[in-house]
């Protein structure tokens, strides 16, 4: 048994299809990247396993340690360990760094916030007295809010699109912040259509219109992905409906 | 309860003891305290309702340390009026941070009528900290009137740090001569049946005068808030903004009119406004965090109002 059983799980929204029947087991443990072109669904399905606000309504079931979560609101799924980074994060007026940080770790001391923001390579002396706001790059946003889920210590969280505004230097920070993740016994979920990030993944699931086209180790789906999904002319749009990605 | 606990609520008794911070007190109609620096003058004039009080700050003096005002009234009825006159010299530099203190408030009233002129060069900085009661018997009524020569610099901020608003209606006017700076921030959070007024006006009259008019409010269960933000460029060069974000919540109701009036070709004013309920991605990035809905609520709000 997985940590979390998605058993066949469709979503409609405003009549279209987004997800498709959709049954996927993820491990305790391990990284797994969910990989498909835009509009494959993938954020739809972090946002449906998260419980957003427009993504509860689900036909099928979500189970998480044998527990079904579909009737869980957000934050309930957030307490039981489940978290979610967003491709574009939130900027908040005013939000202090430490408050943000402390929304998922109350406990947090000046030392344990000091210790994520250095984990993601933010210098504390500099973010620390800073507001997660629009005075901070995108980068630095997406880099911030690793360091929140790394205080927060979840059993399970979605990363989504996590190079997305990221420069190369960047980069190596939230792998490292993956592999940390990785140490302290988290399932971690790689949203991307990204190579390079898929390259951080033991299993794959590659999504195609809102369905399960294909899954299994990385090293079998990405040259799969890689000869088949990247020349595919298929507009990869379910039913024509909502787009992926961020809000 | 004394004017002494007041000072410790506040926070501020301890720079009151510093023999290089001057500072004035006021307990309802009484001086309770006063230290002057040099160069600062304050005069003041006991009345039946409250205190006359007079402040100077003499040419090319700058006063490094901040100054700290406390209003205060230890009882639940009263009514409070600050008459206050307050001149900097040209190149006269003060900060003040002024404590008004009602915690025990049932039916109090605290007027306060200010007239500011700011001298050629001079700077002013004006920072207002609000400690209400929790039953919101306090109607607060802040006005202002500011003359800004060229060259200087004035900027306030108001803010309730505790308690309920109860009624607040604040009243500032300032008028902007050549290259001259003016900057007011209200921040204010009502709930219940809490009554929020702001009212800021600001005349650029003079060539390259700057002015911002920021507020940030919210409005939770029957509280109202209603903004009025006008400023006015009148001469070359003279540039403004008006910011204003209030977020309701339960059966809160806000009102934002921003007025921004330009009638010089190279003058240039803008502004935003936003009223709404709290965003929902930075909600529900903080529920997926752990947060129930009210919790996140709270924090975007301090966030907001920090």
């Amino acid at each position: 048994m997985g940590i979390l059983e998605i058993d066949n799980v469709s979503l409609t929204i405003e009549d279209k299809k987004i997800l498709d029947g959709l049954s996927i087991d993820l491990w305790e443990g391990h990284v797994h990247a969910v990989v498909g072109p835009n509009g494959a669904g993938k954020s739809t399905l972090a946002f449906t396993i998260m419980g957003l606000e427009g993504y509860r309504d689900i036909d099928g079931d979500i189970r998480y340690n044998g527990e079904s979560i579909t009737p869980l609101a957000v934050d309930e799924r957030a307490r039981r360990g489940i978290t979610l980074a967003w491709q574009e994060p939130a900027r908040y007026e005013g939000l202090s760094v430490a408050s943000f940080i402390r929304a998922g770790a109350a406990d947090a001391d000046s030392d344990d916030i000091a210790e994520a923001l250095e984990q993601v390579g933010l210098a504390p002396d500099e973010y620390m007295g800073r507001a997660v706001d629009d005075t901070l790059s995108g980068g630095e946003r997406k880099k911030l809010e690793l360091a929140s889920i790394l205080a927060m210590r979840p059993r399970l969280v979605m990363l989504d699109e996590p190079d997305s505004g990221i420069d190369v230097a960047s980069l190596e920070k939230i792998f490292e912040g993956i592999d940390l993740l990785r140490s302290y016994g988290a399932t971690v979920v790689l949203i991307t259509h990204s190579m390079t990030v898929m390259q951080q993944a033991e299993h794959g699931f590659l999504l195609c219109g809102g369905q399960l086209v294909d899954k299994g180790r990385m090293e079998t789906l990405l040259p799969y992905f890689e000869q088949e999904c990247i020349p595919c002319g298929h507009k990869n749009v379910p039913d024509g409906g909502s787009d992926d990605g961020d809000e | 309860m004394e004017m002494n606990d007041l000072l410790q609520m506040a926070r501020v008794d301890k720079a009151l003891q510093d023999e290089d911070t001057a500072h004035l007190a006021i307990n309802l109609n009484e001086v309770a305290s006063k230290r002057l620096v040099p160069g600062l003058q304050v005069e003041t004039e006991e009345l039946d309702d409250g205190v006359a009080v007079d402040i100077v700050v003499e040419e090319d003096v700058q006063i490094d340390r901040r100054v700290h005002l406390c209003f205060g009234v230890t009882g639940e009825q009263a009514v409070q009026h600050i008459d206050m006159d307050v001149r900097l010299e040209p190149n006269a530099s003060i900060s003040v941070l002024s404590h008004c203190m009602f915690p025990r408030a049932v039916d109090v009233e605290h007027v306060m009528d200010a007239r500011i002129s700011v001298g050629e060069n001079a700077s002013y900085r004006y920072d207002e900290k609000h400690i209400h009661s929790e039953e919101g018997g306090i109607a607060v009524y802040p006005s202002a009137e500011v003359e800004l020569a060229p060259h200087a610099r004035f900027a306030t901020v108001f803010e309730l740090i505790q308690g309920r608003v109860g009624v607040l209606d604040i009243d500032y006017g300032i008028t902007g001569r050549e290259h001259s700076t003016l900057e007011m921030m209200s921040k204010v959070s009502g709930r219940h049946k809490d009554s929020i007024k702001i009212n800021e006006r600001g005349d650029l009259v003079g060539e390259g005068a700057r002015g911002v008019l920021n507020s940030r409010v919210a409005v939770r269960d029957e509280a109202t808030a209603e903004v009025y933000n006008k400023l006015r460029a009148t001469a070359p060069y003279a540039r403004g903004h008006v910011d204003c974000k209030e977020i309701i919540k339960d059966n809160g109701r806000a009102t934002a009119i921003p007025i921004v009036e330009v009638s010089h070709p190279l003058a240039h004013v803008t502004h935003e406004a936003a009223i709404g309920s709290v965003d929902t991605k930075q909600l529900q990035t903080l529920m997926a965090r752990g947060l129930d809905e009210d919790q996140a609520t709270e924090r975007i709000i301090e966030g907001l109002l920090s």
